[in-house]
């Protein structure tokens, strides 16, 4: 993966109160959280400082009130932060004029939200084409591109529905047509599959995943389900009362949790099917099976069959073939069964 | 033992009217003073010569040396007066300088059909199409004509007033500080009684169907900026962000997102300016518009009882038709056009449009698409004068003696406790009760209301009117409270109280005149009914909505927990509802007190009475002054009420 930046955040803070700028500097721009509470204000996001790379799916993760909606919108402005700064191609979002942010987000955005967000007097065409309106394309054009996108989000047929006559799912859709219409850089997604039923929310996981293929753009996903966070994330931060307090791929947040709050949040999920065999191998001791080898970036899921099949702990090989450790049957056992042990 | 206590907020009050006797004679009635030499004004403030001084200023004003504040709106009511003429010359005049004729009967009718057809299919047809029949065929006294210059006062009045509502909400909106100012001025603007700002009317724009116009609009537009104020509020602010994110500059965002969006809020205020508008049609007569309001009145003043009901049933039909396709419009969601030729993507349109062809090749060849044939029109009057002198006939001894007992046991007695009360022991109530409720700023706010009565000098007329507006609330929830609890019991029961109520409310106050003037001849009896009819409305309406609304979830642990039907009525839909019936009682004061304003017209001795003489002698800062002291009195009880429902919906976790 390339690690261009992106989005780079550098030190944001969001408080809400009576005047947080003043607080803010009068705490030296560090207010601790007694601070924060007896003077009453609201911490929504604290010191959020991470970049998103070109291309990548980062998901924000959090339960709600964690700050994780406020935060994405600081990114694109939709928020004003108390502090920070925020760089979006190398541009100061922060300092830019209300008119290049309109032109930043008339071409360079796109965001899906929860609850869809459609205008409901506008057809679905009328409500995709309409980034394209306000930027003062023409009818015709504008119409022609919308029609595309309604074929790529799969809506064929419905060009003249009204949000009102579309199930939820068919709405999204809608939503997710109208930020892509303007072919942004970036895409914002706020828990655009939390107000689905479960079903319908796994299908549009899954044409999530389908559009993102064709599409490569870059992503900032938010979600509270760490099910659909692992599912489709490359790295995943994990927010807590306004604070990022890890930021990782998946298998980092479960093999090692940096707080007892991401560990308690990562417990329940199987690990066998996110762990490759590299997080639970050890040195060459004693007896090996030389019949059977694993490669070390396989996930444990995937090897256990052929490992549990063998009498003794199986040697771990890396994409050259070289012998680089082994695998012990008790700790695959371990790991696969670690999270009903406790219940 | 709460409420025990509760009740201490009542002591002073109590105390003040024990010790009245060795109360001084200042504390009983506000004094009369005299700051700068006052003429006839009987108060301890002369408000109503301040205010007169302003009008007079107002009046002599020049611009520039040019041009005075009077031109200004005498050519305002100027451009009113040419809008009117284009519609009215639509309607019924036609234009002859072009010889163009007016639009005929059969195409309102007609097109009253299609459309009625078009919103919510052959219910609605029939009542629009009936309602333009109804006016055509009982026009023998000229209904229809009437019908059209009303009709067309309204077309000019309710699009303005619907312009300027939305631009004061939009106002109110965008700006936090012209929310604080335009808010509570609204407030009063809803409160004061249509006459007192009918003196003023009159003086800068002149009298005449513009005036009433003008009148209308003033009277018209608050509701419509209120709600579009609430309707550009409660946009989900996903979709504001949405429209951010699409990167709409500020007029694309207020234009193609936040007015959309609001569209529901927007067209219930269309809805509420033309009932508005209507309601306005008789009153709008005192200064001269013509149209069914002013034949109303006439025929009213005159006593003829028959005649008036025959237009006061114009104007009704009239006001359900416009109220329920104006209701249509808004319920009315955009539904997908299927492809095919034009004819059948759009067939009302193309029936419509088939209509008006065939009305114009035919009509040259038959007469009466042009006008009704008179020979066929019909007039009911004489039918209403005799069942009138049925009733005097045969139940004048048992009315009358019925009007009598009530006004001797009953009116009388509460009037004379009520005017005796004095006014100190009033301010100490409102001020306990406002400190109670919502703390010391709302007991200092309407302490400043009721002194301000106290001060202008309509203190003992403003009880009168007090006396009048309590009595008829507590008839109203006397009938009221059972009335909601009973249709609240059923869902037949509810449907059909609620229809019953929706249509009363369309009436225009004035209709209410007709049948209690036809049993009780006029006096206080007569008032307080109507009154009662009118006002019992929202009472019953609130009540309903209460115990309906209660948590389906709490009823059902009612019943698991083994209620009996009536423990849940009494035990948890009753207490849940009261925030709600609260309310209600709030409501049901207010239009109370603008019924009483227009009962004045069959002779009180309140207040309205003073209004009315004000107008007949142009005193506008008299008619404001008494507009203000109604319009204080109602706000006062409506802030006391509406802090104390918020409460309680607080107490019971329901805001």
């Amino acid at each position: 993966m390339s690690k261009n930046i992106k989005i780079a955040c550098k030190d944001i803070w969001k408080l809400y109160g009576s005047n947080p700028q003043d607080f803010f500097e009068k705490h030296q721009r560090n207010p601790s959280d007694e601070a924060i509470k007896s003077e009453q204000y609201i911490p929504a996001v604290r010191n959020a400082n991470f970049d998103v790379y070109d291309g990548e799916i980062l998901v924000i993760m959090g339960l709600s009130g964690s700050g994780k909606s406020t935060l994405v919108r600081c990114l694109s402005r939709l928020v004003e932060p108390t502090w920070g700064k925020v760089e979006f191609d190398g541009i100061d979002l922060l300092q830019a004029s209300e008119k290049t942010l309109i032109e930043i987000r008339r071409h360079k955005m796109g965001m899906v939200f929860q609850n869809f967000a459609l205008l409901p007097h506008r057809t679905v065409l009328q409500n995709i084409a309409f980034p394209l309106e306000v930027q003062g394309i023409d009818k015709s054009t504008r119409e022609e591109k919308a029609r595309e996108i309604i074929e790529i989000v799969g809506l064929q047929g419905r060009d003249n529905y009204y949000p009102r006559e579309l199930s939820g799912g068919q709405q999204q859709r809608v939503g997710i047509g109208r930020s892509l219409a303007v072919e942004p850089d970036i895409w914002f997604l706020d828990e655009p599959f939390s107000a689905l039923d479960p079903l319908i929310r796994k299908e549009m996981q899954n044409e999530f995943i389908r559009l993102q293929s064709i599409l490569g753009k870059t992503i900032v996903f938010i979600t509270h389900d760490f099910d659909e966070a692992i599912k489709l994330a490359d790295r995943i931060a994990i927010m807590y009362e306004g604070v990022i307090v890890q930021l990782g791929t998946a298998e980092e947040l479960i093999s090692n949790p940096a707080t007892q709050y991401v560990a308690e949040f990562t417990r329940d999920i199987p690990r066998a099917k996110l762990l490759s065999v590299q997080s639970i191998m050890e040195p060459i001791s004693g007896e090996v099976s030389d019949q059977v080898h694993v490669y070390a970036n396989d996930s444990i899921e995937k090897v256990a069959r052929s490992v549990l099949a063998q009498e003794s702990n199986v040697s771990v090989i890396d994409q050259t073939d070289q012998v680089i450790g082994m695998l012990k049957r008790e700790r695959l056992l371990e790991t696969i069964f670690e999270n009903s042990s406790e219940e | 033992m709460r409420h025990n206590k509760a009740l201490l907020v009542f002591a002073p009050f109590f105390l003040l009217i024990i010790l009245k006797p060795w109360l001084p004679g200042w504390a009983k009635i506000p004094p009369k003073s005299c700051l700068g030499g006052c003429a006839d004004i009987e108060g301890m403030i002369p408000f109503v010569d301040w205010v007169n001084a302003v009008i007079n200023f107002l009046r002599k004003y020049e611009f520039f040396g040019a041009f005075t504040f009077r031109d200004i709106t005498r050519s305002i009511s100027g451009i009113i007066d040419s809008l009117l003429h284009f519609t009215e010359g639509l309607l019924h005049e036609g234009f002859a300088d072009f010889n163009i004729g007016a639009i005929p009967w059969i195409a309102l009718v007609g097109a009253a059909i299609i459309y009625g057809w078009y919103l919510r299919g052959w219910k609605l047809a029939l009542l629009g199409g009936g309602c333009f029949f109804y006016l055509a065929l009982f026009s023998k006294r000229g209904i229809w004509e009437l019908s059209m210059q009303t009709l067309s006062a309204i077309a000019v009045s309710a699009p303005i007033a619907g312009l300027i509502g939305i631009l004061v909400g939009i106002l109110a909106a965008k700006r936090k500080s012209a929310e604080r100012i335009i808010w509570p001025i609204l407030n009063v603007l809803q409160s004061l009684p249509h006459f007192s700002y009918l003196i003023i009317v009159a003086i800068f724009f002149g009298v005449g169907s513009k005036a009433g116009v003008i009148a209308t609009i003033i009277f018209a537009f608050p509701p419509m900026a209120r709600l579009t104020l609430v309707g550009l509020q409660n946009i989900r602010s996903e979709v504001i962000e949405a429209g951010m994110m699409s990167g709409c500059s500020r007029m694309q965002m207020l234009f193609k997102v936040e007015l959309p969006s609001a569209r529901n809020e927007l067209m219930l205020g269309v809805n509420q300016i033309i009932m508005q508008c209507l309601a306005m049609v008789v009153i709008a007569s005192f200064i001269g518009q013509s149209g069914l309001g002013h034949d109303l009145l006439t025929r009213l003043q005159r006593l003829a009882i028959g005649q008036a009901l025959e237009v006061g049933i114009a104007v009704v039909f009239i006001a359900i038709a416009l109220d329920r396709f104006s209701q249509a419009i808004a319920n009315k969601q955009p539904t997908h056009i299927p492809e095919g030729p034009f004819w059948k993507r759009r067939p009302y349109l193309t029936t419509f449009i088939g209509f008006v062809v065939a009305i114009l090749v035919l009509s040259p060849a038959l007469p009466f698409i042009a006008k009704f044939p008179e020979h066929l029109t019909i007039s009911t009057s004489t039918f209403w004068d005799s069942i009138v002198d049925y009733i005097t006939l045969h139940f004048y001894g048992p009315l009358a003696s019925f009007r009598d007992a009530f006004l001797v046991y009953f009116l009388i007695p509460v009037r004379s406790a009520i005017t005796g009360i004095p006014w100190i022991a009033i301010i100490a109530l409102v001020a306990c009760l406002g400190w109670k409720m919502g703390g010391w700023r709302l007991a200092l706010i309407v302490c400043l209301f009721v002194f301000f009565i106290a001060a202008s000098g309509y203190w003992v007329r403003a009880m009168i009117t007090l006396y009048m507006v309590l009595v008829s609330l507590l008839i109203c929830a006397l009938l009221g409270i059972p009335l909601g609890i009973w249709a609240s019991r059923r869902d037949w029961t509810t449907r059909v109280m609620q229809n019953i109520c929706d249509t009363f409310q369309t009436f225009p106050s004035f209709i209410y005149l007709l049948p209690v003037v036809m049993l009780f001849q006029i006096n206080d009896v007569s008032a307080i009914f109507a009154i009662i009819i009118y006002a019992s409305i929202p009472i019953v309406r609130y009540t309903i909505f209460g115990l309906r609304n209660v948590p389906q979830e709490i009823i059902e642990a009612a019943v698991t927990s083994g209620c009996t039907q009536n423990q849940v009525l009494w035990k948890v839909r009753l207490p849940m509802a009261f925030p709600e019936i609260i309310l209600g009682l709030n409501q049901t004061l207010m239009f109370g007190l603008f019924m009483v304003m227009i009962a004045g017209f069959i002779g009180t001795v309140d207040l309205s009475q003073e209004i009315f003489r004000a107008l007949t002698f142009n005193d506008g800062g008299k008619g404001l002054v008494i507009g203000l002291c109604v319009s204080f009195i109602g706000l006062t009880a409506d802030r006391l009420l509406v802090a104390w429902s918020d409460r309680q919906k607080q107490e019971y976790g329901l805001a």
